[in-house]
């Protein structure tokens, strides 16, 4: 029976082989993954536009060592289930870097493939730190800083320039807020500063008045949110409907416009770490204009990070003189790059240098750099 | 009923339906620029579409009714006939392996891969078939066992490093201990008061991995899940979607035959009674709380182990995967295919699962042709897409 | 202050414990009329909010006052969810009547789908800023830390509904019918009930309750999306069955004790945990009383 079952085996991994797809090197093959339909699609598209743009660009200048670069464009939605049959499909088209995935959790369904198939994967969106810490996936790079510079910079500006001494601390329970939310906690204790209440909400929930009862009770300072803006305005605008005067403060999730629309007057004062301020690098510009020339719109989101992260990675193939994959991994961790995002290049752990956060606050309707 | 009639009723059908959907289709308005836009065009198209499709639906329900005697029992009994006769059965059969074990080196990886994902799906329809179809209880938190099943192989891997085949039965086993401990409070409940407290047990579960972390992960999930080994072999991608296709066609192989097996068995008859009349069964000596736990656990088994070979498919899990949502895209799987039949079950899998796949041209139109094909799909063919049909035993008159 | 805290969960209980009670009345009459579960209820409370936004700002733009812009978008939120509620029995229930009752169901979940993709289509994806439709009452301000004008609102106008409502099954023709289609349906028809037209009643009369809800809560909240529908429609569902479905004082009832439930819990306790006590909660009382706390518990026949 055994040997029956063996050989069985041997055949099939036998006729595996022979299926699998010859590489043939006459284009370089870059694979763009993200949520290009469903409710997140307006975090994905911009980086298919990103990629157009580059690829055009050093297309008409000759390529990479000589080749032509193709895009391969793949949907995810951003749920880790489709995420593994888009990693598939990728890999089985040939791509030989990745640009994506657009959510954290998709993305970490999807890097297992590629590590198996030695292909390099730059993400411009997934801010989870275990991507790049954990040590778990050497072939991932980013190019947005992760969420525990940012909530480094949320204690440190909340102590140094607000001096609070006691917060609390909510998220909603979802993978990006509770990530954020528990980093917050760990970096607030360390600085001595009191975290009175950590507790998650519900996403959706009808109401939140027994939470925001609660806050109140414990006089907080200073309450910090972990997650996206819908909840935050509601719980915002619970707090000032009850004359509460505690001051907020959010994560990139909350610094989005939608915000300020929805909570109108009641968002005065929030505070939201954000994305550096890039308006005045002047490859941010132009890389600002090409996307209106091409599209007759301004970019969307993380358009600059997935812009940076192409030319990051082409760049790195030319350096590499191969798409080797120990090549360009080195390439990319040794040579810095000129990018819309500032002079960067990649630490050991796969994050960008010289890129970061800064504190804004809505003053007059507008998210304002603090200084 | 003659032709003026009939446009008189769609023209008030279109007008009626002009008005319901004047302010949501025709009216957007911008409250930040303060401006608002009027959709006038949207007004026609639905005052004309509204106009031929009324006429349509009343065509169809009139058939449907005419059809409810004659003609439907001739279509099916032209299948049933064919599939009646052994031979047709054996050729279809044989057809149906070949193309099953071709497949994956037909298709593209890609392909294969979807093909894993809807027979997980048919694994989890059979299932809850068990529970809904044979046994007539309406179980809305299905996917409880299905979070089971998959985290019990990511957890005992990542604590104790247990193989994939080692946690496929325990998989199944933990789930059919957690139907067990479901089934014993539910026992006394019936209908609808089940659904509510299925639904409550579902989202209990999810809740508990998203907020104890210090177990689960939290909502940060489980990644590095290990593919199963063959033999020790080193397999590359390829390969191994291959592998894993043929081990899903396996065990659904296994999951039909033993449910095929279990119909006609004792318990399978207890829960057809069950199903009909609970009063009427208990009388007949069955033990109805043993009955509906036996259900209960035989269903999650196989959600256990469906869900085991999720989180080897997909290496990464969090609770985001096991929303009250996927619970009723099996039922829906369940009934749409046919309650209680299990080729039903297949189909209706295969259709939910591969639809919105193969949809993806549509786009954002994807959900909403979804949610229109589920409503029309019950109204013109209620019982299924393939409808169960029960055994019947006829007594023989001597013919001597 | 511990009793100012107490206080504070007890009306913010209160408050939520409304929101579902106006929802959860919809599900009830519907479930005892004809034993549906009427999973796109939470979506004619979503549309309700819809129309009323849309409504009040194309008014408020064309520059009526305040007053009118609020009652106007009332009733044309109450008039559209009623009409959608209409409909939706028409085409998606009504030729369902005589089939399993599994088909009913899958019928209404194919339904809320494509109730929430219509609306994300014909408007949007995003959130929408909703207006406060509900002014901060001058004379309350003292006590406006405890509870803030919409509710005092919220919680009146459920008073109002259910007394209305228990109005209309107690004394009037119409619910003396309802009560008797409910009861027996064949039996109702033979003595000259009609009802086709009492079931639509049902659900012109439970779209209303739930568009009115959906005002409310939006104008509370300050803003609504497309998918807003679904999880208040569960919860109001567990509301429900928890009070004893099919019972009007039951769907009240379940109601208030949840939201009574939920507030305490992530006041006293944690709100990490709230649903997952909520749902043990309800397991607990039908296992005590499998019909819920105010529900008949039906005598089987054999």
């Amino acid at each position: 029976m055994k040997s029956i079952l063996k050989s069985f085996a041997v055949a099939f991994a036998a006729t595996a082989l022979l299926a699998a797809p010859g590489f043939a090197a006459d284009t370089i093959k870059l694979g763009v993954a993200g949520a290009h339909s469903g409710d997140l699609a307006s975090y994905g598209l911009p980086s298919v536009n990103a990629a157009q743009l580059v690829v055009k660009k050093i297309n008409a200048n000759g390529g990479v060592l000589g080749k032509k670069v193709e895009l391969l464009v793949e949907d995810d939605v951003c749920k880790p289930e489709v995420a593994g049959n888009t990693a598939t499909k990728l890999v089985s088209d040939g791509a030989n870097l990745i640009l994506g995935h657009i959510c954290s959790g998709a993305t970490k369904a999807a890097l297992g493939f590629y590590k198996d198939a030695k292909i390099v994967a730059m993400s411009p969106s997934a801010t989870n730190p275990d991507l790049t810490l954990s040590g778990e996936y050497p072939n991932f790079f980013r190019t947005i800083p992760h969420d525990a510079k940012q909530a480094q910079l949320q204690v440190q500006f909340a102590t140094k320039t607000l001096g609070v001494k006691t917060v609390a601390i909510l998220h909603d329970k979802g993978d990006y807020g509770k990530g954020q939310a528990e980093l917050a906690k760990k970096y607030f204790e360390e600085a001595g500063v009191e975290v009175v209440l950590f507790e998650g909400v519900t996403p959706g929930a009808v109401d939140y008045s027994a939470i925001v009862t609660k806050v109140r009770r414990k006089k907080p300072e200073l309450v910090v949110w972990g997650g996206y803006h819908p909840e935050a305005s509601k719980i915002v605008t619970l707090m000032r409907k009850k004359r509460m005067k505690t001051l907020f403060m959010g994560a990139d999730g909350v610094k989005d416009d939608t915000f300020i629309k929805v909570a109108g007057k009641y968002a005065e004062g929030v505070y939201a770490t954000g994305p550096m301020d890039i308006s005045n690098n002047p490859l941010a510009k132009q890389a600002k204009k090409e996307h209106q020339d091409e599209f007759g719109s301004d970019p969307g989101a993380f358009f600059d990070a997935a812009y940076s992260a192409a030319l990051a990675m082409l760049n790195a193939v030319e350096k590499a003189g191969s798409t080797d994959y120990d090549a360009v991994v080195k390439a990319l961790q040794t040579e810095y790059v000129d990018t819309p995002l500032g002079k960067i290049r990649f630490d050991q752990a796969g994050d960008a240098t010289g890129i970061g956060f800064t504190v804004y606050q809505v003053k007059d309707g507008k998210f304002t750099e603090q200084k | 009923m003659n032709l003026t009639q009939e446009i008189k009723k769609s023209t008030l059908v279109a007008i009626w339906f002009m008005f319901l959907t004047f302010p949501l289709m025709v009216i957007r308005v911008n409250t930040v620029t303060n401006n608002v836009e009027w959709r006038w065009w949207n007004m026609a198209l639905i005052g004309v579409a509204s106009f031929f499709f009324s006429i349509l639906w009343r065509h169809m329900l009139r058939k449907k009714e005419q059809g409810t005697k004659s003609e439907k029992e001739k279509e099916v009994s032209i299948l049933r006939k064919f599939f009646a006769e052994k031979k047709n059965q054996v050729g279809a059969l044989i057809a149906l392996a070949l193309i099953t074990l071709a497949f994956p080196h037909l298709f593209s990886m890609y392909q294969t891969n979807i093909m894993i994902s809807a027979l997980i799906y048919v694994m989890l329809g059979l299932g809850l078939n068990i529970v809904i179809g044979l046994a007539g209880l309406l179980d809305l938190g299905y996917v409880a066992f299905f979070a089971v099943g998959a985290y019990s192989y990511a957890l005992l891997n990542a604590h104790f490093g247990l193989s994939f085949w080692l946690a496929l039965p325990l998989g199944g086993l933990l789930s059919a201990i957690f139907g067990i401990i479901l089934g014993y409070p539910v026992l006394r409940l019936r209908g609808d008061y089940l659904a509510i407290v299925t639904l409550g047990f579902g989202e209990i579960i999810r809740l508990v991995l998203e907020n104890w972390s210090e177990f689960s992960n939290g909502p940060a999930g489980i990644a590095n899940i290990p593919k199963p080994s063959l033999f020790g072999m080193d397999l590359s991608l390829e390969a191994y979607t291959i592998y894993l296709f043929y081990i899903i066609v396996g065990l659904v192989i296994f999951t039909i035959f033993f449910i095929d097996r279990l119909e006609n068995s004792r318990i399978g008859r207890a829960w057809i009674a069950l199903k009909d009349d609970e009063i009427a069964c208990q009388s007949m000596g069955i033990d109805k709380a043993k009955t509906k736990l036996r259900a209960f656990a035989l269903g999650a088994t196989w959600a256990g182990m469906g869900g085991v070979v999720f989180a080897a498919k997909t290496t990464f899990i969090n609770p985001a995967s096991f929303t009250i949502w996927e619970s009723v895209i099996i039922l829906c799987t369940v009934v749409l295919g046919g309650m209680g039949s299990i080729t039903g079950v297949i189909v209706g899998a295969m259709l939910l699962i591969l639809l919105p796949e193969y949809l993806r041209a549509f786009a954002e139109y994807r959900m909403i042709c979804f949610g229109a094909v589920l409503v029309l799909m019950m109204v013109f063919k209620p019982g299924g897409m393939i409808e169960n049909v029960r055994k019947t035993y006829k007594f023989k008159a001597h013919t001597k | 202050m511990e009793f100012d805290f107490f206080l504070e969960l007890f009306f913010g209980g209160l408050t939520r414990g409304s929101i579902y009670a106006l929802i959860a009345l919809g599900y009830t009459m519907v479930y005892g009329i004809i034993q549906l579960i009427n999973f796109a209820h939470g979506e004619i409370y979503m549309i309700g909010a819809f129309t009323g936004l849309i409504v009040s700002s194309v008014l408020t733009m064309a520059g009526f006052p305040q007053l009118a812009v609020v009652v106007v978008a009332a009733c044309a939120a109450v008039i559209y969810a009623c009409s959608y509620g209409y409909t939706m029995e028409k085409i998606a229930y009504k030729p369902l009547r005589n089939a399993p009752r599994l088909s009913a169901l899958i019928s209404a979940i194919g339904m809320s789908l494509f109730l929430q993709n219509y609306v994300l289509l014909a408007q949007t994806s995003d959130f929408l800023p909703f207006p406060s439709l509900i002014p901060d009452f001058e004379f309350w301000e003292p006590y406006a830390h405890i509870m803030t004008s919409p509710e005092l609102v919220i919680i009146i106008t459920t008073i109002v509904v259910m007394i209305g409502l228990t109005f209309l099954i107690k004394f009037t023709q119409v619910g003396k019918a309802m009560r008797a289609t409910s009861q027996d349906q064949t039996m109702a028809a033979l003595l000259g009930v009609n009802v086709d037209r009492i079931i639509s009643i049902t659900f012109v009369v439970g779209s209303a309750t739930a568009a009115i809800g959906g005002l409310l809560i939006a104008s509370h909240i300050g803003q609504i999306n497309f998918y807003m529908g679904f999880i208040a429609g569960i919860k109001a569902f567990v509301a429900a069955v928890l009070g004893g479905i099919g019972s009007i004082p039951g769907a009240v009832l379940g109601s208030l004790v949840l939201g009574w439930t939920e507030s305490f819990f992530t006041g006293y306790i944690s709100s990490d945990y709230e649903d997952v006590f909520a749902f043990l909660f309800l397991v607990l009382i039908l296992i005590f009383r499998p019909s819920g706390i105010l529900g008949r518990s039906e005598t089987q026949k054999v």
